[in-house]
């Protein structure tokens, strides 16, 4: 396993407790995706696997090495004052790299997201589709080994962010990435993931465990199979969520 | 551009007719032109006593800016230190509203004893910048705490250093909020300058506010409203050019700045 939440509990300094427990590891190349009410301790847990913060019991354990990181925080969290291209190249600058291998890793990063266009330009003049591209190319600059993603599409369009979606899964499958995605939404779980974590509400612990098929062989179509309606039911019967039926 | 012609022609509109009541009205009641001089007189005085009211506009207009730069300096590099910890400003921070609640008219005296009677335009710059900091402090105080959390977790992800976080994240969010405090401290620059040369007396400074005090004392009513005029003038060109900067450095990115039109 390449990572592993060991009986991990955070408090804060405020007495709020938000994981309890939590127990659940990582193997190398999955896409796993962390469902649970809001509130539950999620991003938490992502900032705990970040190194952010740290538990007050328990321990985050890394097989080897901690490797590179890529973060994208919930809602882009972009610098206003600056383009597209300085954004991205921003990691790799804090990191002191050499200027070259900076433009070379900076313009195939805004390639992967398609982004090379609005390398000028600033967020408040793109969409909120293209602000999340660029905060995911500003992740895949530094060439990390793990992307942690918190909510990236929570606050997109139903469209944008089912477009999203495939582009990240294409992403994911072309590459060797680890991928441990927040999301409070089931179907989106349901349509990325590789396996599935399901939290309780807070003090946040890992209540389900739900492996699934390999996503690769996905496509906009599974949505509209069997299989997948089965799963969001079992996730939802996981979240012990009442639809208003 | 109808919202332009508006934005320009009324207040010039407005212009127009209080100075053509004014004139009118001196006349038709025989208002005596030590009490209340015409627009026309005051004019005339712009222009006959220029050579002198311009020297002390100059003298003025020096303070003023050197003011407003040690304000700038001043307040940024407080607000930096405060910005490294929360225990510093803590407490320092009620000197700095002590210093910015205590009249400059009581303190002058004082200041001007410290510095020696005879170095009075040194009392009048020390008094305007400590009329003019305060905002300036306060406000890169705040701008520099406003930089998004995610982003800061973004510098921490990536090893950041102080001065990394310090010039690459928290300046440029405090750079609204720093324009915003440099506007109230031009005018701030401005008034202090004014008061602090009034408190300072003596005929040793010979800014425009002496230019006032002395005209008043000689019945020169007409050169004390000319040089009343030319401060207003300085004033409003500090806000103007202060507000076209901030224009300039914010347009592309701040929300505040594409607003304006
Ligand atoms: N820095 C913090 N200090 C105090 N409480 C916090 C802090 N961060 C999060 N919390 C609290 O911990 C709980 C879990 O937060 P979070 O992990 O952000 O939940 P989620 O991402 O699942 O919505 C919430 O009740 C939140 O208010
Ligand atoms: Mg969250």
């Amino acid at each position: 396993m390449l990572l592993t939440f060991d009986h991990v509990t955070k408090r804060f300094p405020s007495g709020v407790e938000a994981l309890k427990d939590a127990n659940f590891a990582v193997a190398d190349g999955e896409f796993v995706s962390l469902v649970g009410p809001s509130g539950c301790g999620k991003s938490t847990a992502l900032r705990l696997i970040a190194g952010l913060t740290a538990p007050n019991t328990g321990a985050v354990k890394w097989a080897g090495t901690p490797p590179t990181l890529g973060f994208v925080f919930q809602d882009a969290a972009l610098m206003p004052w600056a383009t597209v291209e300085k954004n991205v190249r921003l990691p790799l600058e804090l990191q002191r790299m050499e200027e070259a291998k900076i433009r070379d890793r900076v313009g195939e990063a805004l390639n992967l997201v398609g982004l090379e266009a609005f390398a000028r330009s600033y967020p408040r003049e793109l969409s909120g589709g293209m602000r999340m591209r660029a905060s995911i190319a500003r992740a895949l600059a530094a060439d990390p080994k793990v992307l942690l993603m918190d909510e990236p599409f929570a606050a997109l369009d139903e469209l944008t962010r089912e477009r999203l979606n495939d582009e990240l899964r294409a992403l994911w499958a072309g590459k060797n990435l680890t991928i441990v995605f927040v999301t409070h939404s089931i179907y989106e779980s349901v349509y990325l993931s590789s396996r599935i974590l399901v939290m309780s509400p807070r003090p946040g612990r890992v209540v389900a465990d739900i492996a699934m098929d390999d996503p690769r062989a996905r496509d906009p179509e599974f949505r509209a199979t069997q299989i997948y309606g089965e799963r969001c039911r079992e996730v939802r019967a996981a979240l012990k969520m009442r639809e208003d039926t | 551009m109808r919202d332009r012609i508006l934005a320009y022609g009324l207040p010039i509109f407005v212009a127009v007719a209080v100075v053509g009541f004014w004139e009118w009205a001196v006349g038709a009641f025989e208002v005596s032109p030590f009490v209340l001089p015409t627009p026309s007189a005051i004019a005339t005085a712009v222009v006959t006593e220029w050579s002198s009211l311009a020297a002390s506009a100059w003298v003025t207009i020096r303070i003023t800016i050197v003011a407003f730069v040690l304000a700038l300096v001043f307040g940024v590099a407080w607000a930096v230190i405060f910005a490294q910890s929360r225990t510093i400003e803590r407490a320092l921070f009620p000197y700095a509203v002590t210093l910015q609640v205590t009249p400059v008219v009581a303190i002058a005296p004082l200041i001007l004893i410290w510095v020696g009677l005879d170095n009075a335009e040194r009392a009048v710059l020390i008094l305007a910048t400590i009329v003019a900091f305060f905002p300036i402090l306060a406000n890169t105080t705040l701008g520099l705490r406003s930089a998004d959390r995610g982003l800061h977790e973004l510098f921490d992800l990536y090893g950041a250093s102080r001065l990394q976080r310090l010039t690459r994240l928290q300046f440029p969010a405090a750079l609204p909020y720093i324009l915003a405090g440099m506007k109230i401290s031009g005018g701030l620059a401005l008034i202090g300058t004014v008061v602090a040369e009034f408190a300072a007396g003596s005929g040793t400074s010979t800014g425009l506010a002496w230019v006032i005090y002395e005209s008043g004392f000689n019945l020169r009513i007409a050169k004390a409203f000319a040089a009343l005029a030319l401060l207003s003038a300085i004033g409003i060109a500090i806000y103007a050019a202060l507000s076209l900067l901030e224009r300039q450095l914010l347009k592309r990115w701040h929300e505040s700045a594409t607003s304006v039109e």
